[in-house]
């Protein structure tokens, strides 16, 4: 229960004490150890806001061990000159004296004795004066008496060179009464027990306080990949729409699905080496859909549909190289070619989450791999204000309000349009995706109805999760990078 | 998307008024162009090279504007101007003529060897020009945007102009063997052998990109004039001789290609660009090209189309009211000269040969919604009823990884690309073995192959996270890649699960225990009976001998656990004991 009896000796001194009262002082008055008080003070803090204590050094002057023999005694010139009797000493008998060495010099050059030399039985020491004045001993006294402010820097220093005063730090403490002050003292419980609830001590006894500023432990789990948590509430909005998620179980495709059926021409720069992954083995498509292939090349080569098309020479081994798909719009193709199978026509809206691959050399901002999304509306009559209507409840759906349409070129929807959102952060606006209408080019020699129209948007996964989380790279979200 | 640079001020000073940057991008936005960057050619150079560099360079502020990669007619001030202009209604679009001289047409001549090797030519003359320093550098920079962009770097066309004053006509395009061929080329002052000029260019950083083309090919392109002076060597260089100036009056234009359609519209391009700065603006001299079947042919073409299309199909596919006159004053403004005909409800549309660009009605709907505005359209919700519906593949996938994470292990998102190493060698197969897809054309090692397990990626994710307190327990549930000639491209995904346990301890019934939980939650009961799952001492090369089971579930074997071998651990740079388990989940829909 109590702390020793410095503790409640501490306390009680502190209840009378005016303000508060100073550890080493307090030693001094009880006659103990400093480190006793201090250990008091250390666990009263401990219990709380009993007391407060402050830490204070200061710094004090002390007598060595010889500058207290001198402040008894006497320093060891004054010593060797009350030595000497009136008719002087031998020389030789004074340097036996205990001060002798150090006395006879400093004596000497106080000009208080001298030496005879001539003397018969060797040279003699008398003294020169009839009374001398201790000054150094005067001085470690007024130390002693804890005056040290009265001596000049000069003399001190002096006194510290002969070593007969220290210079020495103190930390003590200034205790004073905390808001929870009281005499009597009992030790915090830190927590509640099985027990106590039982026996119901709960109730008399004081509890030390939480610190509400300290981290709690955080739980043992696993977690999800935060990228993948993204891709899920995409696909919750996706489905909260009324899209249904399109097949994409297939990293590999051939260029026909991949650019042909989107009326890519195949000297499209995006066909080249340096951007599209390209397959050695298994090298080409084994199967495609042919009758399909033939109106896509005519299309191509020839036009049609109300094209002028690309009037070029369509190569159908360029459309057999397989390659690491570019974009899942391949997959979109493929679906609506499905839809464009089964008659009669039924509205559709697809969407898809996945993978796709670009021939890039990876830093922070270019990757090899990245998720496109991708959405897709095919029924009669849509327009460009459709289009724009459910981006907009899309991207408000992912907390992004503000946008605004900019005219611009993708090879596979007419019209397009790039999709910007405004960005507090960065105070301008930023490209969120990008959108169209499919080109009637693709759609039609697939065997969709002329007056069905397809609007469809993309991005990329990792886009809006960097400008919802302010990052400004996408790289960081791969694991191994 | 190309990126033309203009000066600031030579831009507002053709346009005739000036703009403060926001409202120049603003313009820009509305148009389809984007103010990508305002800067100095002294910026550019102490950006790339540092500031000394760019000492003295000059700082006359540039605007760098994105360009759609099919509207070649921006691709220069010239054109960009013309379409602001036009746009905003301050002038009309030009009418493009061709002409043909009073004295002796300029004809070129193909022959026949040409044939295997770059077949096409087209030429043109502008008469009496006019350049001045900024009409000549704009010139010249047009060639190589052209080039860079719809000319794929020369490789489908590629173009030559020429001081015809320098030159006498008729002009023959042939192709000789490299060794036959000699010249002055561009900017050199003495002559090379075709064979020594393509060594030389070798080291040249801009001509080196081009030599390919034709570097391998037994005869080189080659147009001579009547005296035998060599206008150019497409699609390399042009020579010295003929070069143009600031002070050259007449140019003889010629594209040279594989592809026809192209290089027709890149000569269009050009003379419809540039024939603003001639004697009489917007007019064109013809020149005739000889084919090696001894048909003739006229250029530029220059062809202006008619399309007509209704105005209710543009109103319903924009999703806008507006009468057909206004409709019609809508692609006015886009260059699209267009006039209501017929029932008054038909447009007819004149599509000039600077809109190589538009080639079916969509092209016409969309100019018509970009003059209206984007931003004007009224936004609209389709009335499409339909069902959502998840592929049941990846609903699976969902389900599964809150549960993994529920038991305490970490997803991981890794790369579905990789080394062969990383899934053959690392893992002590030959990659033989593995099934794998291989890439043709990876830029490094980290792109051989499609992965075939999960596996290498998590300890990969491992090994960068060394630093973590142990235990680490990841998993991933993602696609796998395999060929399967059952398949239309010869190749298929599989998605797998794959959960790595690393610590002190292999921990291997900690995987087990895991696997047991998936199978609870997949509703695969213990046992062997059917529709059960059971493990059954195996061996595999990446897993510690005796270390390892196959994991058997409704009658099928799904994958492997164990430990995993120390080489393993050892080639993926890590230095514990580790566990793990790979399954293909598609036996559980």
């Amino acid at each position: 229960m109590a702390d020793g009896p410095v503790a409640e000796v501490l306390l009680r001194q502190l209840a009378a004490a005016d303000g508060g009262l100073d550890s080493a002082e307090l030693a001094a008055k009880l006659g103990v150890e400093h480190q006793a008080v201090v250990g008091a003070v250390k666990s009263l803090q401990a219990l709380g806001e009993i007391i407060e204590a402050e830490l204070r050094s200061t710094k004090r002057w002390e007598l060595t061990a010889e500058g207290e023999e001198i402040a008894r005694e006497g320093s060891h010139e004054a010593r060797v000159f009350r030595s000497i009797p009136p008719e002087g000493l031998a020389q030789s008998e004074l340097m036996r004296l205990p001060s002798g060495k150090v006395g006879f010099s400093k004596a000497m050059s106080n000009k208080w004795i001298r030496v005879d030399k001539s003397a018969a039985d060797g040279p003699r020491v008398f003294r020169v004066v009839d009374s001398v004045e201790d000054e150094v001993q005067r001085r470690l006294q007024l130390v002693q008496g804890g005056q040290a402010e009265k001596l000049g820097e000069k003399e001190r220093s002096e006194l510290r060179k002969r070593k007969l005063l220290t210079e020495v730090t103190l930390k003590t403490y200034w205790v004073s009464k905390g808001s929870a002050f009281s005499t009597s003292i009992s030790k915090q419980e830190t927590e509640l027990s099985p027990e106590m609830i039982s026996s119901g001590s709960w109730r008399d006894r004081p509890f030390k306080p939480y610190n509400f500023l300290a981290h709690g432990v955080l739980p043992d789990s696993g977690h999800l990949h935060p990228l993948l948590k993204v891709r899920s509430e995409l696909r919750q909005i996706f489905l909260e729409m009324g899209f249904t998620e399109m097949p994409t179980d297939n990293f590999i495709e051939s260029s026909f699905w991949n650019f042909d059926a989107l009326f890519q021409p195949q000297q499209h720069p995006a066909r080249d080496q340096h951007d599209t992954f390209f397959l050695r083995d298994p090298a080409e498509a084994l199967q495609l859909p042919m009758d399909y292939v033939h109106r896509v090349k005519r299309t191509h080569s020839q036009g049609g549909y109300g094209s002028q098309g690309y009037k070029y020479n369509w190569k159908l081994e360029e459309a057999r190289k397989n390659l690491l798909r570019t974009h899942t719009t391949s997959a979109s193709a493929r679906a609506l070619y499905r839809l464009a199978q089964k008659k009669p026509f039924t509205p559709a809206k697809y969407f898809s989450i996945d993978r796709v691959f670009r021939n890039e050399t990876l830093d922070a901002t270019h990757l090899a791999e990245f998720h496109q999304i991708e959405g897709v509306v095919a029924d009669h009559g849509l327009t460009l204000g459709h289009l724009m209507g459910v981006l907009r409840e899309f991207f408000t759906k992912l907390g992004i309000t503000q946008l605004r349409f900019k005219p611009a070129y993708n090879p596979y929807t007419e019209p397009s349009m790039e999709v910007f959102s405004y960005h507090q952060g960065l105070r301008k606006w930023v490209e969120v995706g990008n959108s169209g209408i499919f080109r009637p080019e693709m759609l039609l020699p697939m065997g969709l109805p002329e007056n069905v129209s397809v609007i469809a948007w993309g991005l990329s996964l990792e886009r809006p999760t960097m400008i919802n989380t302010a990052s400004t790279t996408s790289g960081s979200w791969w694991a191994t990078r | 998307m190309p990126t033309v640079s203009v000066k600031r001020d030579l831009l507002f000073r053709a346009l005739g008024r000036t703009y403060t940057d926001e409202e120049f991008d603003e313009l820009c936005f509305e148009f389809g162009l984007e103010l990508d960057e305002i800067t100095s050619e002294k910026e550019i150079i102490s950006k790339e090279q540092g500031n000394e560099k760019a000492e003295g360079a000059s700082d006359v502020v540039l605007y760098k504007i994105d360009v759609p990669a099919n509207r070649y007619d921006l691709l220069c001030l010239e054109g960009l101007v013309r379409g602001l202009q036009v746009f905003k209604e301050r002038i009309k679009a030009p009418v493009y003529k061709r002409v043909t001289p009073n004295g002796e047409i300029q004809k070129l001549i193909i022959t026949e060897e040409t044939a295997r090797i770059r077949p096409y030519a087209v030429a043109a003359v502008l008469r009496n020009i006019k350049f001045t320093k900024d009409r000549y550098d704009s010139f010249i920079e047009l060639q190589e945007k052209l080039h860079q962009n719809i000319c794929r770097k020369r490789a489908l066309v590629a173009i030559g102009t020429h001081d015809l004053d320098t030159l006498s006509g008729p002009f023959t395009y042939t192709a000789k063997r490299p060794s036959d061929i000699k010249f002055k080329p561009l900017n050199k002052t003495k002559e090379y052998t075709a064979c020594e000029l393509m060594n030389i260019y070798k080291t040249d950083n801009q001509l080196k990109h081009y030599l390919h083309i034709i570097e391998n090919k037994p005869l080189f392109p080659v147009i001579y004039d009547s005296n035998g002076v060599v206008l150019s060597m497409p699609p390399i260089i042009n020579g010295n001789h003929s070069k143009i100036t600031v002070n050259t009056r007449n140019v003889f234009i010629e594209c040279t290609g594989t592809d026809f359609t192209k290089a027709k519209i890149v000569l269009d391009v050009i003379v419809t660009m540039f024939s603003e700065y001639c004697e009489n603006p917007f007019t064109v001299e013809a020149a005739e090209v000889v084919f090696p079947n001894g048909k003739s042919y006229t250029f530029p073409e220059l062809a202006y189309r008619k399309e007509i299309v209704r105005a209710d199909l543009i109103n319903k596919k924009v999703g806008i009211r507006e009468t057909p006159e206004n409709i019609a004053k809508l692609l006015t403004r886009m260059h699209l000269k267009s006039e209501v005909i017929g029932d008054g409800n038909q447009i007819e549309i004149e599509i000039p040969p600077t809109r190589a660009d538009v080639i079916h009605a969509c092209d016409i709907v969309e100019d018509a919604a970009i003059a209206y505005g984007y931003n004007n359209i009224q936004m609209a919700l389709p009335k499409t009823y339909t069902i959502a519906n998840q592929f049941p593949l990846n609903k699976l996938t969902e389900l599964l990884r809150y549960d993994m994470a529920a038991a305490g292990f970490t997803e991981a998102l890794t790369f579905a690309l990789c080394s062969q190493e990383d899934i053959a060698d690392k893992l002590g197969l030959d990659i033989s073995a593995t099934k794998a897809v291989h890439i043709s054309n990876p830029k490094t090692a980290e792109f051989q192959v499609a992965r075939t397990t999960l596996l290498p990626g998590l300890l990969k994710t491992i090994a960068a996270n060394r630093k973590m307190p142990l235990p680490l327990k990841l998993f991933e549930i993602s696609d796998i890649v395999v060929k399967d000639s059952s398949r239309d491209v010869g190749a298929r995904n599989y998605r797998h699960l794959c959960a790595v346990y690393y610590n002190k301890n292999p921990g291997f019934e900690i995987i087990h225990g895991l696997l047991d939980r998936i199978m609870q939650l997949l509703n695969v009961p213990p046992g062997e009976k059917k529709g059960g799952y059971v493990i059954k001492a195996s061996e595999g090369a990446a897993f510690f001998p005796g270390r390892c089971a196959e994991i058997l579930a409704r009658g099928q074997s799904i994958g492997k656990l164990g430990v995993l071998h120390p080489d393993v651990i050892t080639k993926f740079e890590l230095t514990m004991p580790c566990s793990s388990l790979e399954i293909n989940i598609e036996p559980f829909l």
